[in-house]
């Protein structure tokens, strides 16, 4: 169905390595080793699962409607002979608030040291979704946009300029319809350049707090910077503990924001048994 | 270098906090909107027209209206059951007669030209294979037709109006409007329903939605409640209206379980459970058009195999314990009838037997295997006498007609399965469910409140039922 709608001047494209489909190798929960871990986060019902049984193979249930995921699940894919590990957390709307789902989904961000953040954004409701994505700018530079859902943008007249959005918020932003498996080469193409360090990105930073708060923030962030030189989102930490947040406190009494920089990837949540691979069927 | 220590930062932050003054979590979240409004804002442009985004509303004015929703709502469901229920009926009996009219017969063949001893024969080929048998073609065609018209429900974006529907009378009850989603969860697995409360930020109405959420009807019990909905009250009526009558007492039954909900929910937060109810805003995702095709695939291989597979998994072993009670005797009475002559007194008061009662203990691991334990475990107590030769087993191909005629043979009548339809909706879950209550409440307490109040309230309404069903009959 894909065939006849590719243009003549398209078919230059077959000679990119982005086109090679055999590129992706779904290795599904074959997750002996990898060479890099990637977090899937998203508002819910956008289509993360559905992100994740495509680069995977695996078929975790997915359902039109929020809260379908709660737990995280986990699948491997290869790409360019890297292997890659996929964690597809609960969609949540933000993650400054205390449930659980939300809860779960901060710490893999902040303590897993995911190589990569994809967030998979609804183009129908980017307003919406941007709330999220820049909490995780803030956590972590890292980032790919899945913005997804672009069918049903186009359904619905809505035009949204993904490259705009990508210089606003400084990482790349790629338009996919997870559902019929388009822009996922793409996806994979712009996970892989940040993943590998080819893309450094430069990502916006929350700018309209009023003037005290910005002071206080930069004020803070420099009493963490001496303590933790290497934390690579101090800005945030500051923020968060202006803000009260307990379990950020106390990692940093525990000293656990000191050694993100040192531990490799994931095991940082080796021991919590509530964050262990779970599929919710 | 002024702080060195995390406790300076920590101080530091407090101070600053003091400084800054005014609301800082909602000058941050502000911040946030301010920020992401005017990128949104940058990147997206509308076509003037949106007749679409009309066309969602005006179907979500009918489903979630005040007058039509709920009567919509029971009359698609009652859809779904009565297709499931129609068309089950044939399949069912073909892999009836084929598992138990043709395999059967040729496995015991098989034991005795190989010598076989017939106790070895008894537990693998009457117990394990003949419960295994009984499971596939039981609970397989149903399972088939009704999990994918579930599924294709679910992804067109019906739940969540659902979820819309009941959100008010959930906070009416004093419970979280979020536990509509987690109940409609549980219709498919209680386990996943529990788990999905983790949505709840808030603890106590997280508890009362962990510990209502078995009044969902399961996965495991739909088939369970399709069949004595189709055996017993569809029978009451003409052949053409039987699936339709079938359908609406599987409706009743899932809607009075919904009730329950409300009722036991709005019980604990007025008990044990008191305090204020959280708001939240509940989003209708947009209707989408469902890719039939991976639909069907992906609920017959994530939930009908599923099902079925933990249903095999549990019932070969529970076949083998069935057999076993059933012939292992102590001064000339099986263990089986030992028990089942002790129960039979109890659940008589409960509009049940001693049979239904040892049934509903040996399925505790997975209420898929209540009724294939029931038939089990009857076809062996009735024995060579009523049923057939043997080791009590002779089958005729038709599968419904046959468990009918067991069924009867000893002693069910109307009551017998309207009480055993409606202890299946409301009794202890299942042991995986169980473990989970226990994993996500952490409290040994509540996860006994979760397993003995329902059970306890199972055994109230089966012997109000039933004691009223007989007053009313004996006046008759």
């Amino acid at each position: 169905m894909m065939v006849d709608k590719i243009s003549p001047e398209a078919q230059g494209c077959e000679s990119c390595p982005v086109h090679h489909a055999a590129n992706l190798k779904k290795l599904g929960v074959d997750m002996e080793e990898w060479d890099y871990v990637v977090a899937l986060a998203g508002n819910p019902n956008t289509g993360k699962s559905t992100v994740f049984n495509a680069l995977t193979g695996l078929r975790q249930h997915t359902g039109n409607w929020p809260g379908k995921t709660v737990t995280r699940a986990e699948g491997g894919f290869e790409y360019a002979d890297k292997r890659y590990m996929l964690v597809d957390l609960p969609g949540t709307y933000s993650l400054l608030s205390t449930s659980l789902d939300e809860e779960i989904a901060r710490d893999f961000i902040l303590f897993g040291q995911p190589d990569v953040t994809i967030v998979v954004v609804d183009a129908t409701r980017l307003e919406r979704n941007l709330n999220l994505v820049l909490q995780v700018l803030e956590i972590t530079n890292r980032v790919v946009i899945c913005l997804n859902l672009m069918d049903e943008a186009n359904r619905h007249g809505l035009k949204v300029d993904d490259r705009r959005l990508a210089r606003d918020l400084g990482v790349p932003v790629v338009p996919t319809v997870a559902r019929r498996g388009e822009g996922l080469e793409e996806l994979l193409a712009a996970v892989h350049d940040v993943a590998s360090g080819e893309t450094i990105n430069k990502t916006h930073k929350i700018k309209a707090l009023s003037p005290q708060l910005e002071r206080a923030v930069s004020i803070l962030e420099t009493d963490i910077e001496a303590m933790f030189p290497d934390l690579p989102n101090s800005r945030w930490v500051a923020l968060r503990l202006l803000d009260g947040d307990k379990r950020i406190e106390d990692a940093i009494v525990r000293g656990e924001l000191g050694d993100l920089h040192t531990e490799p990837a994931v095991t940082g949540l080796g021991g919590d048994p509530d964050l262990s691979v779970e599929a919710v069927s | 270098m002024t702080a060195s220590t995390s406790n300076e930062v920590l101080f530091h932050a407090r101070e600053l906090r003091w400084e800054v003054g005014g609301n800082i979590h909602e000058n941050l979240v502000e911040a946030i909107y301010t920020d992401a409004a005017r990128i949104a804002d940058r990147a997206v442009t509308r076509d003037g027209e949106k007749e679409r985004f009309d066309l969602d509303r005006s179907i979500d004015r009918l489903v979630t209206s005040r007058i039509w929703g709920f009567p919509l709502m029971l009359l698609l469901f009652t859809a779904v059951f009565w297709l499931t229920i129609t068309g089950a009926n044939y399949p069912s009996q073909i892999l009836a007669s084929f598992l138990i009219g043709t395999v059967y017969p040729i496995l015991l063949d098989f034991a005795a030209a190989i010598g076989l001893p017939w106790w070895l024969s008894g537990i693998l080929i009457d117990g394990v294979y003949l419960a295994t048998a009984w499971v596939v073609s039981v609970m397989l065609p149903p399972m088939m037709i009704f999990f994918p018209l579930f599924t294709l429900l679910e992804d067109l974006g019906y739940l969540p109006r659902v979820a819309f529907n009941l959100d008010n009378v959930f906070k009416k009850a004093g419970a979280h409007g979020k536990q509509s989603l987690s109940m409609m969860m549980g219709f498919g697995c209680n386990a996943a329903g529990v788990i999905s409360t983790r949505i709840i930020d808030s603890p106590r109405e997280r508890l009362i939605a962990i510990i209502t959420n078995n009044f969902a009807l399961c996965n495991g019990r739909w088939p369970t409640q399709i069949l004595l909905a189709t055996l017993f009250i569809g029978a009451l009526v003409p052949a053409y209206l039987g699936g339709f009558v079938s359908a609406l007492a599987v409706v009743g039954v899932a809607m009075l379980g919904v009730l329950i909900t409300f009722l036991a929910s709005a019980a604990l937060s007025r008990t044990w459970l008191k305090g204020e109810v959280s708001t939240f805003s509940l989003e209708l995702p947009p209707y989408r058009p469902p890719q039939v095709g991976r639909t069907i695939y992906t609920s017959i291989i994530d939930r009908t195999i599923f099902v079925l597979w933990r249903a095999i998994v549990f019932a070969a072993p529970a076949g083998a314990v069935i057999w076993l009670i059933a012939n292992v005797t102590i001064g000339g009475q099986s263990i089986a009838e030992y028990a089942i002559n002790f129960l039979n007194p109890i659940g008589f008061l409960f509009g049940m037997s001693g049979i239904i009662l040892v049934a509903y203990i040996v399925a505790i691991p997975a209420n898929e295997i209540v009724i294939p334990t029931i038939l089990m475990l009857t076809v062996m107590m009735l024995g060579a006498d009523n049923v057939g030769a043997g080791a009590g087993v002779m089958f005729e191909p038709d599968s419904g007609e046959t468990t009918l005629t067991i069924l009867t043979a000893s002693g069910w009548t109307l009551l017998t399965a309207v009480s055993v339809m409606l202890f299946s909706l409301v009794h202890n879950p299942c042991s995986t469910t169980i473990f989970t209550i226990f994993k996500e409440t952490g409290s040994r307490k509540w996860t006994a409140v979760a397993t003995l109040a329902p059970l306890l309230m199972g055994f109230a309404l089966t012997f109000f039922v039933a004691q009223i069903w007989r007053l009313i009959a004996g006046a008759l």
